[in-house]
């Protein structure tokens, strides 16, 4: 078999399990569906001569790692669900097994103009006008297959004019048995002048195989809403996530996010921004700890189509172990993008000698009067600094500890929630360890 | 305290400190003095336990133990404290946490419990004092946009907070206005006591007039080639250290 229909055949294998366990649903536009199948069997998941997964070949993934797929998954119980409301005065939501579980989640009371029910009890109007309408099926195969077999995640809905105080956290978790595979499909609309704060965390109760998630999130920011988000992955070692978020912002929108990647044995997020009105902001930050034999690749693309624009992106990453990281952030500043001001900065700490990063700007000005930078940096752990700090007594692990906690501060002490920048700093202890 | 006996040191195989004897007792005051090159920085550099220098030959002994087989850490902890030269900045380690973390480390391996928070900012208030230091710098990170003043007198804040035993002084005084001098040259003097020792190096005799050593030593090539009391280094002074290098001149 020559290398294409290989690669075929795994999409082939996938797609039929997916058929065989995906939920039916409704909202999916059928244009995007027939793009989504036609796309998949054209192109198929992705192998490592992909220019955009070179370094994440999870076609070779999915067949080495899932020869079989069941969907067993287990039931998860309220009371360990709950162990994970760690961010206080929240709305908690959550998604079970890549479904949203109305029973457990906070959907009850709901502060006025806040909407959050299954993506497929969603107002129909709301679907019909976004879903599909963003991330588009055919220009990448976990978008394609997300849309063909998209299950119901979450869709959260603030109407126009409305504030909401109270963050919404999103908690994903999964407890299976054998080999799972799940798409779990996502939207966020904000209206008109409306804020929000979104923090999605995904964690393993229980498994005794391997799973496969790809969640897909359409972000829509209409005129002057503003979305702070954050996203907490740390799954399992035998968790493997792709996780795209597509947004779109209208004129004078803001939007932040924040992504901490700890654990999971591949996870890899394709972050795009797409900037359609003027006066908007965009901030991505990251930061991950990639460890033992993780994959952690962090795609991004802020695409600028509109002038007097900002963007700032600051990724941060420690490698260890055997662990293989990638940034790869992208930006495009269109011609008609006049007055765009966008910075990208990648900085990096190898902290072993078998860790991988690769990281990679890539910057495409077709405007003339802009103002953008990129840099990168990777580094090895500051002897000078550790000299000092053991000069004082304290001892190679603390003084270790101490100057990541330092390098991984800047990304940290963005978090506007008091009680999630405590449960991150607790992560990151547990995680530098 | 300390005992130096015939030490030699390299650095990338070039020998630097070429045979240094040298004996500090509790309660004393010693200068070490020299030219540029003659390898100050490099023995209170071998002190602290750079890695980068490798000892040759010669034995260290601090309070009975052989030192040079220990960890910068265990040195710090067995209570020798190096103010450094170049004071390193640590963008993002907070002063405070800092020095809590050393001096629980440093309780802790002496048998001590960790400090109780509020004993502990209660010191950090008494220490700050000292050396005329701004609360807000205590907060700040380590060194982090410190003017060269500020981390002299932080080094000295450290010193103060540690309690060390012997405290090596690497050319303190460099890079110092006259003011910034008198205040690190105050809070040394005011933790000073019959049971700790200082070993102030420096190539000029002006911090000397406020730290006034009991023994004065000259290193010049990698030796200690002159050992005297407090008049030797304003005999320095007035003569120069051209004196010194005709008379000692090694090829």
């Amino acid at each position: 078999m020559n290398i294409i229909d290989q690669k075929i055949s795994t999409t082939q294998f996938v797609s039929e399990q997916l058929n065989k366990y995906a939920e039916k649903v409704n909202f999916t536009p059928d244009t995007a569906l027939i793009e989504a199948l036609h796309y998949l069997e054209e192109k198929g998941i992705p192998n490592n001569k992909h220019e955009d997964y070179k370094y994440c070949n999870i076609e070779g993934i999915l067949k080495k790692e899932f020869k079989g797929i069941d969907n067993k998954y287990t039931a998860i119980s309220a009371a360990s669900a709950n162990k994970y409301k760690v961010v206080e005065d929240c709305i908690n939501v959550f998604i079970i097994n890549g479904k949203f579980s109305a029973e457990l989640s906070d959907v009850s009371k709901l502060p006025k103009g806040l909407t959050i029910t299954a993506i497929a009890g969603a107002e129909k109007s709301l679907l019909v006008k976004h879903v599909s309408q963003y991330a588009a099926a055919n220009t990448d195969a976990f978008i394609a297959l997300n849309t063909a077999y998209g299950g119901n995640g979450v869709a959260v809905h603030v109407e126009e004019g409305n504030s909401i105080k109270e963050a919404i956290h999103i908690i994903n978790l999964v407890s299976a048995e054998g080999n799972v595979f799940s798409n779990v499909r996502n939207l966020v609309v904000a209206e008109k002048n409306t804020s929000l704060s979104l923090i999605e965390t995904f964690e393993t109760i229980d498994l005794s195989g391997k799973y496969f998630t790809n969640h897909l999130t359409e972000v829509i920011l209409e005129e002057q809403a503003i979305m702070d988000s954050y996203r907490i992955q740390n799954e399992c070692d035998q968790a493997y996530q792709v996780n795209t978020t597509q947004v779109h912002q209208h004129k004078n929108s803001n939007y932040t996010t924040n992504t901490y990647t700890f654990n999971g044995a591949l996870v890899r997020n394709n972050l795009n921004v797409v900037i359609d009105g003027q006066q908007a902001e965009a901030h991505l930050n990251g930061l991950f700890i990639a460890k033992g034999q993780q994959l952690v690749d962090n795609h991004t693309l802020v695409d600028h189509q509109q002038p007097n624009c900002n963007s700032n992106e600051l990724y941060k990453g420690i490698i260890t172990g055997k662990a293989t990281a990638v940034f790869n952030g992208k930006i495009y500043v269109r011609k008609d993008a006049q007055k765009t001001n966008a910075y990208q900065s990648s900085k990096n700490i190898l902290l072993s000698d078998d860790g991988t990063i690769n990281t990679k700007p890539q910057l495409e000005i077709y405007a003339d009067d802009v103002k953008c930078s990129h840099g990168t940096s990777t580094g090895k752990i500051d002897e000078e600094a550790m000299f000092y700090l053991k000069s004082r007594g304290i001892g190679e692990e603390n003084a270790k500890r101490l100057l990541m906690h330092a390098f991984a501060g800047e990304v940290v002490e963005k978090v506007k929630i008091e009680s999630l920048k405590n449960y991150l700093e607790e992560l990151i202890t547990v995680n530098l360890k | 305290m300390l005992s130096i006996k015939n030490l030699k040191a390299e650095i990338e195989g070039k020998e630097i400190l070429k045979g240094i004897d040298l004996e500090v007792k509790a309660g004393e005051v010693h200068a070490i003095m020299g030219p540029n090159g003659s390898g100050k920085s490099t023995l209170s550099s071998v002190l602290a336990g750079r890695e980068e220098y490798e000892v040759t030959e010669g034995e260290v002994t601090f309070n009975g133990k052989n030192i040079l087989d220990l960890a910068p850490e265990v040195r710090a902890r067995e209570g020798l404290f190096l103010a450094f030269q170049y004071p390193v900045e640590i963008p993002g380690v907070s002063n405070i946490n800092f020095l809590k973390t050393a001096l629980n480390e440093i309780r802790t391996y002496n048998g001590q419990e960790p400090m109780e928070a509020k004993d502990f900012l209660a010191l950090i208030k008494e220490k700050q004092k000292l050396v005329e230091l701004d609360g807000k710098l205590a907060n700040r990170s380590v060194n982090e946009g410190f003017s060269g003043g500020e981390k002299k007198r932080n080094e000295i804040f450290q010193m103060a907070i540690l309690n060390p035993k012997l405290a090596i002084l690497d050319e303190t005084d460099s890079g110092l206005d006259i003011d910034a001098l008198k205040i690190v040259a105050n809070g040394v003097n005011q933790l000073k006591s019959k049971d700790n020792a200082t070993i102030v190096i420096t190539h000029y005799q002006r911090l000397l007039d406020y730290i006034v050593p009991d023994f004065v030593h000259i290193l010049y090539q990698g030796r200690i080639v002159k050992s005297g009391g407090k008049e030797l280094a304003l005999e320095l002074e007035a003569k120069g250290y051209d004196e010194i290098k005709k008379q000692f001149e090694t090829v």
